[in-house]
């Protein structure tokens, strides 16, 4: 009865979570140009969307970004994170503040006013721009997945390395960058994820000459439903899958 | 050891700096504008005007911004009241597959917004999900798009934030005390006393958390009301974007930018308060 009960608590907003996904999946294999009935099964919009340069061209300055900006805000995050957990120095509580204000802080904001920046610093929309702000919103990101990581550590083994007069820099080296590497992996996966995800900040900082694959995306569905959208958009949730199972072994609690 | 302040410099300079350089000073930047006066050649002229706060105070922005409190917060109530009894049903699971449950709940949430939205019109349009059931059960005979109506921004906004809203509550409600409840069931709490008293001040933090993860993007997506609203219902985003890359009134855009930024700094108070009530800090996320 009580497994019913919970069942129906659970199951209904699986289905509203999934539903529309799974229908755009199956529409991406639709053989039907207007994706209204079912007209059969068919590989020809993923056939078709490898002919398509541009999107093609997206895609590949998308991965650029992304692979650079998580690289990038991974190093700088996790440094951050270190730095929080091991040192105390003045102002420490209003830069965790900060870290977690640029988390929630709204897209659109961080949007017009990195454009604005970019602007008087006369810096033309396109691969810097895109790059740099791409970093900066996946750095607090991986800060906090690091940050809970350590957390959990057990303080003795670094008081152990100074015991055994490591520095500073080998004590990180060696003890706490090994302890928190699947963090520091996991955080890298968040900001890849989140950088092929953004479509509001990457709006306002890249230019024509430089298009990315969820810009692009944005300029299709605008135009209503289209089979090799979909069969796109199938491939990209197909990715984010692979990914999540990633994170959330890497994440997985060590007993 | 000179390594070692170097390492401790770096470490925490090199983040810092680079957070000060490309959101502070922005920020900052956004602040500075919004008291410029407007200029057709240049977007800004530096003269102090209050022109971007009359234009935030206009019918013209009032109305917009009327109409996204509205909509992000109906939105932001359906996906509280939707997830709550579900992120609990959770939490208390006992099952084998609890990981997986998990799992799924955090699928959605890396998945691309706009894909997203964009499955969402595989449900609204005419001979979609919802039409086709409607006239299934004889409910409608013709069939009925739900496209570029209000409800199907609701619907667009509650699917893409759903997950937003579930994951701070998972969390808060995963961290009770299972003895809270005991000790209010032994001192005679019925069920509605212990929620209403016991349940809800200590989830409290999760659901302030999880209203400003729901409520803060909705005024800004402004894709959504584009792709499922059809352009017809404006909100902050859409607003903001207009200013900066249509109208070119860029003390008006930043003025609503600092707005924004002034509502999320006064919901992140709030959590920070309700947060330390219960003898935690804020900013404990981290």
């Amino acid at each position: 009865m009580r497994r019913l009960g919970a069942a129906a608590r659970l199951v209904p907003v699986y289905l509203f979570l999934y539903l529309p996904i799974i229908v755009l999946v199956i529409f991406s294999f639709n053989s039907s140009k207007y994706s209204t009935a079912w007209r059969g099964f068919t590989w020809k919009w993923y056939g078709k969307l490898l002919g398509n340069e541009q999107l093609i061209d997206a895609a590949l300055n998308s991965l650029t970004v992304a692979v650079l900006a998580a690289t990038l805000a991974t190093s700088l995050g996790t440094l951050l994170a270190v730095a929080l957990y091991r040192y105390k120095f003045q102002g420490k509580s209003a830069v965790k503040a900060g870290v977690f204000v640029i988390m929630m802080s709204p897209d659109i904001v961080m949007g017009v006013s990195l454009l604005l920046l970019f602007m008087l610093l006369g810096m033309q929309p396109g691969f810097w721009p895109l790059l740099l702000a791409h970093t900066t919103f996946c750095i607090p990101f991986v800060t906090a997945t690091v940050m809970s990581r350590l957390k959990g550590f057990d303080p003795h083994l670094i008081e152990a390395a100074e015991d055994l007069y490591a520095g500073e820099y080998r004590t990180f080296r060696h003890v706490i960058l090994p302890m928190c590497l699947p963090a520091v992996f996991a955080g890298w996966l968040l900001s890849f994820t989140l950088s092929m995800d953004d479509v509001i900040i990457s709006f306002f900082v890249t230019g024509p000459d430089f298009d990315i694959l969820p810009l692009r995306i944005y300029a299709m569905v605008r135009m209503g439903v289209k089979p090799d959208v979909n069969a796109l958009s199938a491939i990209m949730v197909g990715i984010t899958v692979c990914l999540v199972f990633t994170y959330q072994l890497l994440m997985r609690k060590k007993k | 050891m000179k390594t070692s302040r170097l390492f401790r410099r770096i470490s925490l300079g090199s983040a810092t700096i680079w957070l000060a350089l490309f959101v502070l000073a922005p920020n900052l930047l956004i602040l500075v504008t919004s008291f410029l006066t407007r200029d057709e050649a240049s977007f800004v002229a530096p003269a102090f005007s209050l022109d971007g706060y009359a234009k935030i105070l206009s019918p013209v922005f009032l109305d917009v911004l009327i109409k996204s409190v509205y909509l992000a917060g109906t939105a932001t109530l359906i996906c509280l009241l939707a997830a709550y009894p579900f992120a609990w049903t959770l939490a208390r699971i006992k099952s084998r597959h609890k990981g997986l449950l998990l799992l799924l709940v955090m699928i959605p949430f890396w998945t691309n917004s706009l894909i997203r939205t964009y499955a969402m019109v595989f449900v609204l349009k005419g001979k979609g999900l919802i039409s086709q059931v409607l006239t299934g059960l004889g409910i409608a005979e013709h069939p009925v798009s739900f496209m570029y109506t209000e409800f199907a921004i609701f619907a667009g906004l509650t699917y893409t934030l759903l997950p937003f809203m579930i994951l701070p509550l998972y969390s808060s409600i995963d961290k009770l005390d299972e003895s809270m409840l005991e000790a209010a069931g032994d001192l005679g709490a019925g069920r509605f006393k212990a929620f209403v008293h016991v349940i809800l001040p200590l989830t409290k933090p999760g659901i302030i958390a999880g209203c400003m993860m729901v409520f803060l993007p909705a005024l800004g997506m402004f894709y959504i009301p584009d792709i499922l609203g059809g352009g017809k219902h404006l909100i902050v985003g859409n607003f903001i974007k207009n200013q900066f890359l249509t109208a070119r009134d860029w003390p008006g855009g930043s003025a609503a930018s600092v707005l924004l930024t002034l509502i999320m700094l006064l919901l992140m108070r709030f959590y920070g308060t309700s947060s330390r009530r219960l003898g935690k800090q804020g900013g404990d996320e981290l």
